[in-house]
Parts: structure tokens; C-alpha cells; sequence
């Protein structure tokens, strides 16, 4: 931890990687502009920009986790969902108080739903941690539906006395009059005044890159990977796995909640049911597609996977087809041993020697 | 109170069902097959399908849905699944997840999103009355069904050739071949028994809640996932216990507690159990050698 931060200083493989993540983000936020600017974007592909933001973010935050830390998630949509909510709720609070402005309002509320979110991930994390391999997948999806569940029964409302909740209905907020209602149990957050931007999204890509690269550079990181690797190794050389298992799933679930407060406040109504297994699905999706451990990998993949989807809008029945059988097809040929043996046989004479696989 | 705990029962019994191929396809290829959810949907497809067009009487619905199911099981496990048979679980995973969506897509394309009326497959048994109580004749056939396949599963596992070298391919998949054992064959009859199972499954959960739609076997699935789980997952006693168990706490959580939070009492519940016991009720407990 207390390494000097690897940012522009030594030119070693990972900071190089890192510097192209940090181009790769760049670059994309240029294009859009320019092409927003020359009016080459449709309102569909503009109103996917800040998502695309948001599940870059839920895409690393991920990664770290099924990648770097080798264990895999299947709830993470649940931490997308307190940050989502979290940042409503605080969002809608100061816009009652009559903060109007959008960047505080944005900020505080990524910054709070970051935080929120890191608790859940702590709480989860105890009991999660203890267990291994498929059970502990199970459990992490046995708490994202847990989290949706309870954010379904959720009535959150805003008067001059502060905040109130209630679990019933929204006659127990015991409201003042004038009071507004930000969350409405099943109906979700109503009436949600827009904060996100592309240009917060981005910067909150940067930010993120920047935290996990760090991370993953440093002696925690290498302890991290350390436990993925081999964790009776690492455990007779003195790491203290739960720990640095524990670092890695609550950094993950911070970033999520961030991502969820941004994608949140980029929509004037939003579900609990918007989180749920799916999300976490096509979240995973994205980290395996673009190579588990592999950063740069799941900033593509969220990014063309998300578009994708929407460029096909006409042929709408048959698109998820499709995305079913490219999906399968991938992954058949990415890790069938025939198909492999036989691009070796095509590429052998040219590829060098590549690290960094990851096996659960 | 006694209501409650009968309809509790009955749910069980189909995740009881559906969670049996959960745990012997997990036993044998140590994958989470997510698809099986979707295998129950299009098992539910296949009776409506023979009952509501072609006027065949129940068996028949029952046979061809079985059918149906099992040769699709086999298909998926030949295309899909086996050439990722050394691949990492993920790989599996995801894959799994790709079949899922495909079928639901499939279904969706077919029947559309349009809910279908199931008819109530089991009322041939008439409803049995005790006093003030009358067990409905989808409860009574549920309930026979899950107990007769579960003998009959674990009689099939215990004493048939077959059965014997699913345990082994379990066990030891190298040591289960250099015995002379099909490994393969034996991975596609299990998947084809699971499926099997599945469309039972779908057939007795449609009775039961008649609305037939492309994701009716997702959640159900998830379910019984988690009931296989909790039993023990890989034992064929605790998928029945965890079944039955689930089943009964989620209607006894609808009834006393919440009906919104029923699930989260649920899967709350899972993650205690997990905690006091991290290989489930029944499960074996498996040494780890450095």
C-alpha cells in the first residue's frame, strides 16, 4: 500500500496497459463528441451514452472481482442497485433543499452511493468470503435478490424534518404536507431530476481505471492475485486471505454502487426489478467476452455489447436470439480444446509468450 | 395453518423435482446447469401443446413432454456442454446462461409473450377430503410423484450398471474411464434424466400455477437451484429435503410475514444454513489436500 502510485512513473508492461485503458477512454470520448457535434448520432445510440458509462464501471468493478480476485459473483447488480438508489434519494434530498445544481448533486450522490454500497459489500462480504467456488457464487446471488427484494418493499420520502422511511406503504412515512416522495416501493424511484452527463460518466471511467490499475500494481494486488492463484500458497506465506479477499470485494462493490448512481440519475424513473439476476448476467457477460482479468477486454466488451443490441433494433425478436448463439458460439470457441489446438497450429509460428490466464 | 403448510409441501415437491436434475447434473459434470429452468418452461410448451392442439389425453401429454425434454437435454449436452467438457467452470457457466437465453428466445418466438391457460393436468385423482381440509389432486399427485422419483432414482443409482457408473464418473472422472466406464455416455444419460425429470416438473408446476410464458421456468429454476443447494448439493435425499423445505418456508414467509419479501426470507434462510453448514444439509464434506 504504501508504494508510490504507478501512474506515469515507471514504464514497466502493466503501467503501459494502463496507460492504453486510459487512451482507449479518451479516444472514445473524443469520437462521441465529434460525432455528436457533426450530428452523426441517433437519439437512441445518445441516450445509451451515460450506460455505457455505467456498465464499463459495473464491467471493471467486476472484473476485479471474478478476475483479480478469482471468485465469482453473480449478484453484483445487487450493489449496482444500492448505489442507484442511494444516489436518487440523496439526489432528491438536496434538489428538495434546493441545491439545483447538477455536478454537487451528481457527485455527492456517486460519492454516497460508492459508500452505501461498500458497507452492503462489507455486510455481504462476512458471510460470503467464508464459503467457496459454486456455494459462494450461489450466495452472491442469493443476496442480489435479497437486496432487490428489499428495495422493492422500500418507501423513501423528503420533508423540512428530513428523510422518512417506511417498509409498508407510504402513508407510514408519517410525512409532513409539501413532503415529496422519492421512492415508491415496487414503482421505484419516481420523478428523478436528470444529474449524469457523459462527461461525469467518462471521468468516472478514468477515475475508476485509475483505482483498480493502482490496486492491482500494488503489494494488496499482488496478494490478491496471490490468493487467486493459489490460496494455500499464499496462506502458508503469510497473507492474510480474508482480508485481501475482503479488499478486493468491497473496492468491487464501492465501484459498482458508483456506476449505479450514475446510470440512476441519468433517468427520471427507475425499478428495483432493473436490478436483478439478468443485470448481473450480462455484467458477467461482458468480463468473460472480453477476457476474465483482462481490463481493457471489458471496457470493449461492455461498450460494443451495449451498442450492439441497439444498432439491431429493427430486427428486435430475433436480436437476443442472436446474441444466445453468438454468446455460445463464443464461448465454444475460445475454450473448446480442438478449435484451440487447431488456431495453435495456425498461430504457433507467431505468438510470443502470453501470461496472465486465469483458471478458477 | 395446516392450508399453508400443504400448499407449501406441494410447491416443494416440484423444486423438490427440478432441483433432483440441478444436483445429478452438478454431481456428474460440476456445472451449474442454468438452462434447466428453461428445459421446465419448454417441458410445459410441449404437454400444452399436445393437450390444447392436439386433443391427446394426459399420458400422452406427459410421455411426449418427457420426450421432448429428454431429447433436447441430450442435444444441448452434445452441442453446447460437450466441447467445453475441459474447460474452465465459467466457460461452462456462461455458456449455460447463452442456452437459457436461446431457449427462452425460442419460446418467445414460437408462442409469444402472450401468458397460455395450462389445463390442470393432474385432476384426474380426485381431491382427498380430511375434515375441513381437501389436499387439491395437483398436491396429491405432486407430492406421489417426487417421492416415487426419488425412490426410484435412488434405487436406479444404487443397484443398475448405469447408475453405478454415474457415481463413479462423480467420483473420478479419469479413474471412472480407466475402469472401462463411457464417460460421455454416461454424462449425456444424466443429462438426459434430468431433463426428463425437468418436463415432469413443468407439467406439475403449469397444473399448479396455470400461466405458461417463456420465463415461467427461470425463477423456479433459480429456486430450485437454491433448494439443491441447501440439501446438499450432489445428494439426491437433500435436493428432496431442500425442496420441500424451501417450498414450505416460502409459503409459511407469504402467509405470516410479507408476501413481497417472501423470496428475501427465502434466500436469507439458504445463506444461514450455508453458514452453519458451507456444503449444505446433506452434503459430503470433501477434504482438501495440499
Amino acid at each position: 500500500m504504501g508504494k508510490k502510485i504507478n501512474f506515469l512513473g515507471k514504464t514497466n508492461k502493466n503501467s503501459l496497459m494502463g496507460l492504453i485503458n486510459f487512451g482507449i477512454i479518451i479516444v472514445f470520448f473524443a469520437v462521441v463528441t465529434i460525432l455528436k457535434g457533426a450530428g452523426g448520432l441517433t437519439n437512441a445510440l445518445e441516450g445509451q451514452l451515460i450506460p455505457i458509462c455505467a456498465y464499463i464501471i459495473m464491467a471493471l468493478s467486476l472484473n476485479l472481482v471474478v478476475g483479480i480476485s478469482g471468485e465469482l459473483s453473480l449478484g453484483h447488480a445487487g450493489f449496482m442497485s444500492v448505489g442507484a438508489f442511494t444516489g436518487v434519494i440523496v439526489a432528491g434530498a438536496m434538489k428538495y433543499n434546493g441545491v439545483n445544481a447538477n455536478l454537487p448533486r451528481l457527485i455527492v450522490a456517486i460519492v454516497l452511493g460508492a459508500i452505501l454500497a461498500a458497507i452492503a459489500g462489507i455486510l455481504i462480504g462476512i458471510p460470503v468470503l467464508r464459503l467457496r467456488g459454486d456455494y459462494l457464487a450461489i450466495v452472491t446471488l442469493a443476496f442480489g435478490e435479497i437486496i432487490k427484494n428489499v428495495l422493492n418493499c422500500l418507501y423513501v420520502g423528503v420533508d423540512g424534518a428530513g428523510l422518512h422511511f417506511s417498509v409498508t406503504d407510504e402513508a407510514h412515512m408519517d410525512m409532513a404536507a409539501g413532503g415529496t416522495t422519492l421512492v415508491r416501493g415496487p414503482m421505484g424511484a419516481v420523478g428523478i431530476t436528470k444529474a449524469s452527463s457523459f462527461a461525469a460518466g467518462i471521468v468516472l471511467i478514468l477515475l475508476v481505471l485509475f483505482v483498480i490499475q493502482n490496486l492491482v500494481n500494488s503489494r494488496t494486488g499482488r496478494a490478491i492475485m496471490a490468493i487467486r492463484d493459489n490460496r494455500i500458497a499464499a496462506e502458508a506465506s503469510g497473507i492474510n486471505v480474508t482480508k485481501y479477499k475482503m479488499i478486493a470485494f468491497v473496492t468491487s462493490a464501492a465501484i459498482a454502487g458508483s456506476a449505479g448512481a450514475l446510470y440512476a440519475l441519468n433517468y427520471s424513473t427507475i425499478v428495483p426489478k432493473k436490478f436483478d439476476f439478468n443485470t448481473s448476467i450480462l455484467v458477467l457477460v461482458f468480463v468473460v467476452l472480453g477476457g476474465i482479468g483482462n481490463m481493457t477486454g471489458s471496457i470493449i466488451a461492455a461498450a460494443v455489447l451495449t451498442i450492439l443490441p441497439e444498432l439491431f433494433r429493427q430486427f428486435q425478436d430475433y436480436r437476443m436470439l442472436v446474441y444466445a448463439i453468438v454468446l455460445i458460439l463464443v464461448m465454444i470457441a475460445t475454450n473448446s480444446e480442438k478449435i484451440r489446438a487447431l488456431w495453435k497450429r495456425f498461430t504457433g509460428l507467431f505468438s510470443s509468450k502470453k501470461g496472465g490466464s486465469v483458471n478458477e | 395453518m395446516l392450508n399453508y403448510l400443504i400448499s407449501g409441501i406441494s410447491l416443494g415437491s416440484v423444486y423438490a423435482i427440478i432441483a433432483l436434475g440441478y444436483t445429478m447434473v452438478y454431481g456428474i459434470a460440476k456445472m451449474l446447469n442454468f438452462a434447466h429452468g428453461d428445459v421446465i418452461m419448454v417441458g410445459g410448451y410441449a404437454a400444452f401443446c399436445a393437450s390444447s392442439y392436439l386433443g391427446w389425453p394426459v399420458p400422452l401429454c406427459v410421455l411426449f413432454s418427457m420426450m421432448i425434454c429428454t431429447i433436447l437435454g441430450i442435444v444441448i449436452e452434445k452441442l453446447a456442454y460437450k466441447p467445453l467438457r475441459n474447460a474452465t467452470s465459467l466457460a461452462v457457466l456462461i455458456t449455460a446462461i447463452g442456452v437459457s437465453y436461446f431457449l427462452q428466445n425460442i419460446a418467445l418466438l414460437i408462442w409469444t409473450s402472450n401468458p397460455k391457460a395450462f389445463p390442470n393436468m393432474a385432476d384426474f385423482v380426485p381431491p382427498i377430503k380430511l375434515g375441513e381440509i381437501t389436499i387439491p389432486s395437483v398436491t396429491v399427485i405432486t407430492v406421489a410423484a417426487s417421492i416415487v422419483i426419488m425412490i426410484a432414482l435412488t434405487l436406479f443409482t444404487g443397484m443398475t450398471k448405469i447408475g453405478k457408473a454415474m457415481r463413479a464418473v462423480s467420483e473420478d472422472k479419469g479413474a471412472a474411464q480407466l475402469m472401462g466406464i463411457n464417460v460421455n455416455a454416461t454424462i449425456s444419460t444424466t443429462f438426459a434424466i434430468g431433463s426428463g425429470l425437468a418436463a415432469i416438473a413443468g407439467v406439475l408446476l403449469c397444473s399448479a400455477y396455470p400461466t405458461l410464458m417463456p420465463t415461467t421456468g427461470s425463477m423456479p429454476g433459480i429456486k430450485a437451484f437454491t433448494a439443491a443447494v441447501l440439501g446438499g448439493i450432489g445428494s439426491i435425499p437433500g435436493a428432496m429435503l431442500g425442496g420441500i423445505l424451501l417450498g414450505v418456508l416460502e409459503k409459511f414467509a407469504q402467509a405470516y410475514i410479507s408476501t413481497q419479501l417472501s423470496d428475501a426470507i427465502v434466500f436469507a434462510a439458504l445463506i444461514v444454513v450455508l453458514l452453519v453448514k458451507p456444503t449444505g444439509l446433506l452434503g459430503k464434506k470433501i477434504t482438501e489436500k495440499v
